[in-house]
């Protein structure tokens, strides 16, 4: 399945990109697509206990199935306000 | 009215928007970039926002005040992008019958704010930059 991935602030940092689409196994989970991106990018490491991630513009608990056409986003401790 | 923006937040719109002739009380809050934190001059602030899921999370936040106060009125503009020390960052205008919930509800709006919508700021400083990513 093609799922979209959008990074943001530190993370987008850390990856490199804001935007990447990317062809997935069935089954995977939002958290184990989270992790292969630790694996590949260890400093992501940092934001293991702290991110949330969400699919379709919600928050979602890690254990989330993914499916085609999703918009996946990992979202560090936001700091909006002032 | 609820938007991200990128230009320079003009506080009148968004009371223009909460008023109206039931309401005696309207309450506005103003967040503006400071020159220090962290025992740091800040130079200036970059903001960055996941746009379509903060205006939904914005729209959430509006939807808890209607629920706790029954306010219907409440704009909400967060500003994203290059942002110099003095310039407006977010602006939320509540209006209501009586002041008391006026004041209460656009309190838990900028903490909600500040809680759950997907924006993010970096601070510029001589030498230096990082995303703020704690709550102080």
């Amino acid at each position: 399945m093609k799922v979209k991935t959008k990074f943001f602030a530190a993370i987008k940092d850390i990856i490199g990109t804001p935007e990447v689409e990317l062809e997935l196994p069935d089954g995977i989970t939002a958290g184990d697509l989270f992790q292969r991106y630790c694996q590949q990018h260890t400093p992501l490491s940092r934001y293991a206990n702290n991110t949330m991630i969400s699919v379709n513009l919600e928050f979602v608990p890690p254990e989330t199935r993914l499916h085609e056409g999703d918009e996946i986003a990992f979202i560090p401790p936001v700091s909006g306000g002032y | 009215m609820i938007d991200i923006i990128d230009t320079d937040i003009a506080l009148e719109p968004l009371v223009q928007d909460v008023r109206k002739n039931s309401n005696g009380a309207v309450v506005t809050f103003l967040g503006v970039v400071r020159g220090f934190s962290r025992g740091r001059n800040v130079l200036y602030l970059e903001y960055e926002a996941y746009r379509e899921m903060a205006v939904r999370k914005m729209q959430q936040v509006a939807d808890e005040v209607r629920e706790k106060w029954t306010i219907d009125d409440i704009a909400m503009v967060h500003r994203v992008g290059h942002l110099e020390v003095g310039e407006r960052s977010v602006a939320i205008a509540v209006g209501a019958p009586h002041r008391k919930a006026a004041f209460e509800a656009c309190e838990y709006a900028i903490d909600r704010l500040k809680e759950i919508v997907p924006i993010w700021k970096k601070e510029v400083w001589e030498g230096g930059e990082a995303w703020i990513d704690d709550r102080p």
